[in-house]
């Protein structure tokens, strides 16, 4: 007790320490060797040299050009759609959902409980061509008598869609409910209607959780191979596809490498545009 | 101190060598002391493990209510050996890429026995790295009992380093209820009435040998010529929406359930699925098909005494017979036909299992050079992730 009572200032730091040495390990020093390795020639039968060799970014930009432009597309519609499934719900959670509201939440994070893997399949699954989804859908003449649904550009969207909303409702949730109900009372009494209230009070009030649920959802979502991989044909494969084969077929680890750091630099420059675009403070609430 | 590991350093360094996947580089940068393990000129000791550690596919040894496997039971009994036996090998490129970073960095992979196929670059580049035992052939009397065809692959042409497990053929697969027979690569990427629902396979080799060979081209010889030519075949097949996907052994869900009218496939997985599913048909397209075979294999740091006295066992003709009977893929050992007859007449009349001549006729090997041309591979993957 002594020691902490003498050296308050330390404090900080030392509970920070775990957290940091955490980082430090499980995250620099693989993003180092990830760095080093991008700009290394060389063959796994000959072994790789480190040669400064930054052809492997041009060559990552200028030969999957279009599985860049893919991911980005595919991640940016699923979060628009998680966003637009999520909204109503968490605000209806937060709002209507009284003494519910633990146990709806529940429902939104049960998927949680059974793996990622497993929860994709399943999709292959319901959206088989024999199955029920694609049938009423062609009764309905949505899907033409041959159509089908797996092993498209939709069952992409829609598998990653899904697996991501959990990641949009919570956030959106949190910030719903931390809304003081007495401020959108006082917007009422000022005679703006339900619809004007809404527009000016709760959706501004609840930008961080849009903002953290947008960024949670389209970061992972930009870089996943997974529903590409189970739920889509060669033609909608992804930057993530890319890189598994590069790095587990071809054993081309430099270029696996040097796509992931143009991967992580096109996200990180979206999501500083984004920041700025709806303002940083929105970030932090 | 010899070169000889014990049990326990082999677990402490299976221990580290599974951090080595998490951070390759730092353990390759101060894994110094311990990056001769287990190398070089081995010593082996004739003693045996208490465990041996044995990685194989899913669904590819002999199997009893309970995850019980009778052979390794008998083993156990016989030499006092308990099997750890994991089913965690489900391709050729994850598996390797799971166990690399431990090899690279001179770690033992935890494992005694590995199984991988000669139709990927895998096996001969374990070999050409070091990253593999000598087997120990004293301990294998039994390795008079392998089939002659099987004795001298290009790859490890003494069989210093390997020995096979199972093989199997990549061919045709159709739903009969579905579809009429399948039985040419023309077909398969032309028909109309197969658009969007045939599949093929992601393996480079498979799918590379039945293409080369339907196109009349000798898949044992790839040359830039009639490698471009078969690509050239498969892409077309692609941009017309015939294929619906590359597939690994994944492709049986959606041919089970109607989604895959037809598909290129292994013999072995149809005799499993034809258990449940009697529509599934397969056959050797018109213009052959391709044989290729899982080898067992030693990596770095595994106990090659216990290994290959392991190997010795399954070699007995009427061990391999009780896998056989389960596995249904074709099997290496001479004399496991003549024990499965009294077994199970019909699994050792099947021709999947033990094929006739006319069949052995009909299928190729693929060109070895070609599974390691760095150039062929990149068009492949750039292919089938267009």
């Amino acid at each position: 007790m002594g020691f902490f009572h003498r050296h308050r200032g330390l404090t900080p730091y030392l509970l920070l320490a775990p957290g940091m040495l955490f980082l430090a390990v499980f995250f620099l020093v693989p993003l180092g060797f990830l760095a080093y390795q991008s700009l290394e020639t060389g063959s796994i039968d000959f072994g790789y040299h480190f040669t400064w060799a930054w052809g492997n970014y041009w060559d990552a930009i200028r030969h999957y050009r279009g599985h860049f432009v893919r991911s980005f597309e595919y991640a940016g519609i699923a979060t628009v759609l998680a966003l637009v499934f999520s909204y109503p719900v968490a605000y209806w959670i937060a709002f209507r959902g009284g003494r519910w509201k633990n146990l709806l939440l529940l429902f939104i994070v049960a998927p949680f409980f059974v793996t990622y893997l497993i929860r994709t399949l399943a999709w292959q699954t319901i959206l088989s061509d024999n199955g029920l989804v694609v049938r009423i859908l062609r009764d309905i003449h949505v899907l033409g008598s041959g159509g089908r649904l797996l092993a498209t550009a939709t069952a992409v969207v829609a598998g990653i869609t899904y697996n991501f909303l959990p990641f949009m409702a919570l956030p959106l949730y949190v910030s719903l409910e931390q809304i003081d109900h007495s401020l959108i009372e006082a917007a009422e009494d000022l005679y703006a209607s339900k619809w004007k209230a809404f527009l000016r009070v709760t959706l501004p009030l609840s930008m961080p959780g849009v903002v953290a649920g947008t960024l949670l959802t389209f970061i992972p979502a930009a870089g996943d191979f997974i529903n590409a991989q189970l739920l889509g044909s060669p033609t909608n494969h992804m930057i993530g596809n890319v890189i598994e084969s590069k790095y587990k077929e071809l054993l081309d680890y430099p270029a696996a490498a040097s796509m992931s750091f143009v991967l992580m630099a096109i996200i990180l420059v979206l999501v500083l545009a984004y920041a700025r675009a709806v303002g940083t403070e929105k970030l932090t609430g | 101190m010899t070169d000889q590991l014990t049990r326990r350093q082999l677990l402490e360094r299976a221990a580290l060598g599974g951090a080595a996947i998490t951070v390759p580089g730092l353990l390759a940068a101060c894994g110094g002391t311990s990056t001769k393990a287990g190398g070089g000129g081995t010593t082996v000791a004739h003693k045996l493990a208490k465990t041996l550690h044995f990685s194989n596919w899913t669904l590819y040894i002999d199997n009893k209510p309970g995850n019980r496997h009778p052979s390794l039971d008998q083993f156990q009994k016989k030499y006092g050996v308990h099997v750890a036996y994991n089913e965690d090998i489900n391709d050729n490129a994850s598996f390797f890429s799971k166990i690399q970073p431990a090899l690279s960095s001179g770690q033992s992979t935890g494992r005694d026995i590995i199984v991988m196929t000669d139709n990927s670059r895998y096996p001969s580049l374990l070999v050409k790295k070091g990253w593999v035992e000598k087997l120990d052939k004293s301990a294998i009397p039994n390795i008079k009992n392998l089939v002659p065809q099987q004795r001298h692959p290009n790859w490890d042409p003494n069989r210093d380093y390997s020995l096979p497990w199972q093989s199997g053929f990549t061919g045709i697969g159709w739903n009969q209820k579905l579809t009429e027979p399948i039985t040419t690569m023309g077909d398969l990427l032309g028909s109309k009435k197969l658009k969007g629902k045939v599949g093929l396979l992601s393996e480079f080799a498979d799918t590379l040998a039945l293409v080369m060979a339907y196109n009349g081209d000798d898949p044992s010889k790839v040359t830039d010529k009639t490698f471009n030519k078969a690509i050239d075949t498969i892409q077309k097949a692609v941009h017309s929406g015939q294929i619906r996907a590359f597939y690994g052994n994944d492709y049986s869900g959606p041919f089970a359930k109607g989604d895959l009218l037809a598909t290129m496939s292994w013999s072995g997985d149809i005799v499993q699925l034809q258990a449940d599913n009697p529509n599934l048909k397969w056959q050797l397209p018109d213009t052959g098909g391709d044989i290729w075979t899982d080898n067992m294999l030693i990596p770095k740091g595994g106990d090659v005494y216990t290994a290959s006295v392991y190997m010795n066992f399954v070699y007995d003709p009427k061990i391999a017979a009780e896998i056989e009977d389960y596995v249904n893929y074709v099997c290496p050992v001479v004399g496991a036909k003549q024990a499965l007859l009294k077994l199970d007449p019909g699994i050792a009349k099947n021709p999947l299992i033990f094929p006739t001549k006319q069949m052995l006729d009909n299928v190729h090997v693929i060109d070895p050079t070609a599974l390691n041309n760095q150039k062929y591979q990149t068009t492949w993957q750039n292919l089938i992730s267009a």
